[in-house]
């Protein structure tokens, strides 16, 4: 087997809440990635979800473990994974292109190469016309491709994609998961795409990912095993998103208790089910 | 009359420009810093409450009456202002545009204070420069009124001498036009485009 471009190893990661407590987000997490896969992290919110993404993307320090890329110990920020944030964050004194640009000045490409590298990239998420827009003039899908064409731009070996979708309406969406999954499977880029959606995360990856709560550990892998480009209706994903669900349930029950007190469950709702409080009444 | 208007704004500019250096790169360590915001931040707070006037008797005493004495009263008009807006500038930078900054390669030294920090503080920033300008000027021609040279602080003073209140007057409203037309032609344009093109406008 090929040796894995993203290898995390007995992760754990907490921090110091207000009241001065620990706080647990990931507790002794391994995951390795291979090159050119399509990876999603799925889970309730709170999941160190987020953590873990940004502990790759060196935004974050681990308390204990290792996280390599490409072999070497991830120290810092590198061109070598970009994150595609949820909110766009490109620069708003920036025009569409200039943002685009932005990442090749820093590597120190001359002008003239950079432009027309960006023009690419923005072409290749739709965006021509409005190269020379500033983001402000952009609709919310619209920034979010510009924000992918510059991350695309540095040609990263990594895509690091932070729920970059949820802030965006379904029919937006749907959109941008055909572009994105056709942008990855020309480009062969290693994705790590965090997501709350079961549906997003089953359409688009070739392994699934699913993360419990308090503390934020790996729960279960699912490998989805559908055909490219993914067709909605293939009854495979489905099933895979039935049985994601399930195993999501417990989760999504913790973090129920947690927000609403012990007495509220939603699997024991069934007790006061007000076809059971009526039986024998028509008899 | 001419040359002392060319005088004055001569020494405004030289100035105005120490000011605004001196004053960003401190608003920028108060908002990397916690320790220094802390203990000189707060200095620097206490610093701006003191009329710049005040400082002229020190001024004299280090430097004569001099045109560097008018300078370093009117870099100390604006300097501490232009500090404090540049801190609450970059202090409200939204992370994301640091983190993204970072993950694209700036680094966190100078290319991530010119090309991002900056830029995405400029709002705040232009407020910090009209009202440094403003500062300078008041300090300007306070302190031009006491130090030697040719100045229109120095004109006020000599119709004062000679009892001409209408060259006062002249004087008085060059001061008023110069401001307001500075202001309106070079900041408020400047902060106009700036808060369209980053559409807070």
């Amino acid at each position: 087997m090929q040796h894995p471009i993203i290898e995390i190893q007995h992760v754990n990661k907490s921090f110091i809440q207000r009241g001065g407590s620990d706080f647990t987000a990931l507790q002794n997490v391994s995951l390795s990635i291979q090159k050119g896969e399509f990876v999603s992290l799925l889970g309730p919110s709170g999941c160190g979800k987020s953590t873990l993404l940004n502990l790759v993307a060196g935004l974050e320090k681990a308390d204990a473990g290792s996280v390599t890329v490409g072999g070497k110990t991830v120290t810092g920020p590198g061109p070598d994974r970009v994150v595609v944030f949820q909110e766009h964050a490109l620069f708003p004194w920036l025009t569409v292109l200039d943002n685009v640009a932005f990442g090749l000045k820093q590597k120190g490409v001359g002008k003239a190469e950079r432009e027309s590298i960006a023009r690419e990239q923005i072409k290749a998420v739709h965006l021509t016309k409005f190269a020379d827009r500033y983001p402000h003039e952009l609709s919310g899908g619209m920034k979010q491709r510009a924000a992918i064409a510059r991350a695309l731009a540095m040609d990263p070996e990594i895509l690091l994609m932070d729920e970059p979708f949820s802030a965006l309406d379904e029919q937006t969406r749907l959109i941008l998961h055909r572009d994105l999954e056709e942008i990855w499977m020309q480009t062969g880029k290693t994705i790590l795409f965090v997501t709350h959606n079961i549906r997003e995360a089953v359409t688009l990856s070739d392994r699934v990912v699913v993360m419990s709560t308090r503390p934020g550990e790996i729960k279960k892998e699912f490998m989805i095993q559908a055909t490219r480009p993914r067709d909605k209706a293939d009854s495979n994903l489905y099933h895979m998103e039935n049985q994601i669900m399930q195993s999501l349930a417990d989760e999504l029950e913790k973090v129920v208790k947690e927000e609403m007190g012990d007495e509220y469950s939603l699997q024991e709702k069934r007790l006061s089910d007000p076809a059971a409080d009526h039986v024998g009444s028509g008899i | 009359m001419l040359e002392a208007t060319l005088q004055s704004l001569k020494r405004l500019l030289i100035a105005f420009a120490i000011a605004i250096t001196v004053g960003t790169t401190l608003g920028f360590l108060f908002a990397r810093s916690r320790f220094l915001d802390d203990t000189l931040g707060f200095l620097v707070i206490a610093l701006q409450t003191i009329p710049s006037i005040a400082w002229l008797p020190f001024a004299i005493i280090w430097f004569g009456l001099t045109d560097t004495s008018v300078i370093f009263i009117t870099t100390l008009g604006a300097t501490w202002t232009m500090a404090v807006a540049a801190r609450t500038g970059i202090k409200n930078i939204p992370p994301i545009y640091l983190k993204a900054a970072q993950t694209m390669g700036t680094g966190m030294g100078w290319r991530m204070f010119s090309q991002v920090m900056i830029p995405a503080a400029f709002p705040h920033l232009i407020t910090g420069l009209r009202t440094a300008w403003a500062f300078a000027w008041r300090a300007l021609v306070a302190g031009e009124l006491i130090a030697k040279g040719v100045g229109l602080g120095q004109i006020l003073q000599d119709g004062r001498n000679l009892g001409d209140t209408s060259l006062m007057l002249c004087i008085v409203i060059i001061i008023a036009v110069l401001g307001t037309v500075s202001d309106h032609f070079c900041f408020k344009r400047m902060e106009d485009k700036i808060l369209v093109r980053y559409g807070l406008k």
